[in-house]
């Protein structure tokens, strides 16, 4: 009973409240770091060095009128924001944060659950969430909407095909779906994939901009083209829930990362003897490190590039970036059939 | 017509939309009629007049001195210019002398003017294309060039820094040497933009071969300033008909091959040095003497009509002043705005591009809507 319910229970609750918690805070990071890069200060009116901002946020996003456009068609339009952050949201379910512990005699597990195909569950539950924008765009009956819609449908299923490839030959190399597997392969192979794998880490990561829409290739939510993009008719917690799953799914990416190619809670070079007082740092500590290290290469990137423009990010989705995931795959084959 | 033509079963149609003038990136009011297919441009049909105030017809109601306070309110990022271009035609038009110090002043102020305004430009133009960072980092220098024009007239933005037959005020102790600080600063300050853009892959795949005009179709259209320069048009009036302290100034006028978007960049990154080598001079090379010439009390040209233009950062303002000779107000006043000649251009350029290019091309011809309207 404790543990096969109320343990999950507690688990779900806490990791549901974390995510929610680091949503709003990288809100405020991003905004921080981008002022840093552009020589501001950023939020400092909200508590000290605007530390309370992404309240102030949230309480501003409740309490705007919400808005549903008359000619939207209601339905759709009410549950588009709803499918965008669901999957976000659940994708955490089958994230290893942290080897697991034992407390007052009960097994608490690093993670939610330990899925055997926990990699397959990522990838699918990710590609729904591209419903909620698409649905959103078109609901609107607006014509911003709608183009923006129209073009982060082609920008992720092209992105997609590259970032699953990636993650196909990570699967080569641990023989298993399971997340907890793979970061057990890594243990005891002795590499990260992320150095095993550096063209798939790479083409992961461009990946993983794209399908986030983040810059530089935040093509559906250009405002300098398309207004606010799909989300342009949305007010109020909707339009909250789209932003939410934004940053939901950039710490999704960077968890599979962290998990996929940086070695998940492992400290780092766990076979060298001399640095093995790194291992004192808890797992989790170590994941959160790594998974922030990640998200700050994100908003490091949106404060220097320029944005693609659509044709120019469709051609290198599919003239690059989905052909060398695929040749990687075959060199990793290859390599694992000869050596 | 093409009636009997049968329709086919799935039905295309263009899509018309609206951009502007509430629109994020179009620079102010400008309205656009764009019709597209999918993404590509068909036809785009600029709407302009939000922002007109009648200026022209204002200054036919105002005495001479007064107008330069109205000239302010055009080009509101390049007041100083606005004001030059005006108390040198009102002189040309009466046969004013105007003192040597004042002339290197107005030099001063008009080159500051032209490098604060292609900051202006080049930030909005960087933030249009997603280069957030760019946007910041010339607003950063643009505050120096504001400082230093508060320093010099007490005003920020609509500087009313110039009068008939001179200056209104003698450059402030210690002035010439803060200026060439900030020359020193802003030279520095270049490589950072540079680096940000100028190799990056993204900035150059955004702005290659982008709206791509000759030299002769750009000078058929009107085009003029630094866009009719990218197309390898030499043609600037400062080095054309001098005015000011130019002819007296040494500096080169860059020029581009392409007449691209890219080109239109790198041509007004250049000017930013030639601006700054202009600066220098004129304020080492400072002559002693009055700042203001002499003029009647009440300035009432003779009866006649005058036109002059000067090289405002977007190009050549020209201001057209006929004078009846008994009024103390123009009779006519008609301002030949080098924004709204480069406006003109747009629909030209953007044909054929996606709706992206439609923003990063707005931002190249860098017009300002108050000068456009007026």
């Amino acid at each position: 009973m404790v543990e096969t319910v109320i343990v999950p229970l507690i688990m779900i609750v806490t990791v549901l409240a974390a995510v929610l918690v680091t949503v709003m805070y990288i809100v405020l990071l991003e905004r921080k770091v981008q002022a840093w890069v552009q020589v501001r200060l950023g939020p400092m009116r909200v508590g000290p060095h605007g530390l309370l901002q992404p309240l102030a946020d949230v309480l501003k996003l409740f309490l705007k009128e919400d808005i549903t456009p008359a000619r939207a068609d209601k339905g759709v339009f009410t549950a588009a924001p709803i499918i965008v952050l669901v999957p976000a949201l659940i994708a955490f379910a089958v994230i290893p944060f942290a080897s697991g512990l034992s407390l007052f005699g009960i097994e608490i597990p690093g993670r939610i659950a330990d899925v055997n195909v926990g990699l397959l569950y990522i990838i699918s539950v990710a590609g729904i969430g591209i419903y909620g924008i698409i649905l959103g765009g078109w609901s609107s009956n607006s014509k911003y909407p709608l183009l923006a819609s129209l073009r982060s449908s082609a920008q992720l299923i092209s992105y997609e095909i590259a970032v699953t490839m990636t993650l196909v030959t990570v699967i080569m190399l641990s023989g298993t779906l399971s997340m907890v597997g793979i970061v057990n392969a890594q243990l005891e192979k002795g590499w990260w994939f992320g150095f095993m794998q550096p063209v798939a880490f790479a083409i992961y990561f461009i990946g993983g901009l794209a399908e986030t829409n983040r810059a530089p290739f935040d093509l559906p939510e250009a405002e300098q083209e398309l207004v606010a993009g799909f989300h342009t008719e949305y007010s109020g917690m909707r339009f909250a829930f789209f932003f939410l799953a934004e940053y939901a799914n950039m710490i999704v990416v960077s968890a599979v990362a962290t998990t996929l190619f940086l070695g998940g809670w492992l400290a780092p070079f766990p076979n060298v003897q001399a640095l093995s007082f790194l291992g004192l740092v808890p797992g989790w500590a170590w994941f959160m490190l790594k998974t922030f290290g990640f998200l700050y290469v994100f908003l490091w990137v949106r404060a220097t590039f320029p944005r693609y423009r659509y044709d120019q990010l469709m051609r290198l989705g599919w003239k690059w970036l989905i052909p060398l995931a695929i040749l990687n795959v075959v060199v990793t084959g290859l390599v694992k059939v000869l050596v | 017509m093409q009636t009997d033509t049968p329709r086919p079963m799935f039905d295309t149609d263009e899509l018309v939309i609206n951009m502007g003038p509430q629109h994020p990136s179009t620079h102010g009011v400008l309205r656009l009629i764009l019709k597209l297919d999918g993404e590509r441009v068909l036809d785009c049909d600029p709407v302009i007049g939000y922002l007109h105030r009648g200026i022209e017809k204002l200054s036919e109601n105002r005495d001479y001195t007064q107008i330069v306070l109205l000239t302010d309110r055009m080009d509101y990022v390049a007041a100083a210019t606005n004001n030059l271009g005006y108390v040198e035609t009102v002189e040309k038009l009466y046969a004013i002398e105007v003192p040597r110090r004042a002339r290197y002043i107005r030099t001063v102020l008009s080159e500051l003017q032209r490098v604060a305004s292609h900051l202006l430009w080049l930030g909005t133009h960087a933030a249009d294309l997603g280069a957030l960072t760019v946007l910041l980092f010339g607003l950063r220098e643009r505050e120096l060039i504001l400082d230093l024009f508060e320093e010099y007239c007490g005003a920020r933005l609509t500087y009313n820094s110039m009068r008939i037959g001179g200056q209104p005020v003698d450059v402030p102790p210690g002035w010439d040497k803060r200026v060439l600080a900030f020359c020193d600063i802003q030279e520095q300050k270049l490589p950072e933009y540079e680096q940000l853009l100028t190799h990056n892959r993204i900035f150059m795949e955004r702005t290659k071969n982008i709206g791509v005009i000759s030299g002769a179709d750009a000078a058929a259209l009107g085009i003029c300033g630094p866009p009719l320069r990218a197309s390898g048009v030499l043609r600037d009036v400062r080095k054309d008909e001098p005015y000011a302290a130019y002819d007296e100034m040494e500096f080169d006028i860059p020029l581009g091959t392409q007449g691209d978007t890219y080109d239109r960049y790198l041509v007004r990154l250049e000017e930013f040095r030639q601006s700054l080598r202009i600066i220098r001079q004129a304020v080492q090379g400072l002559p002693e003497g009055p700042i203001m010439g002499k003029v009647p009390r009440l300035i009432k040209p003779p009866a006649g009509e005058t036109y002059h233009a000067i090289e405002a950062p977007k190009g050549e303002l020209g201001y057209f002043i006929v004078s009846d000779g008994k009024s103390v107000s123009p009779y006519r006043f008609r301002v030949r705005p080098p924004s709204f000649c480069n406006l003109q251009a747009l629909p030209r350029l953007v044909k054929g591009h996606l709706v992206a290019d439609v923003i990063a091309l707005i931002g190249t011809i860098d017009i300002v809507l108050g000068e456009v309207d007026r």
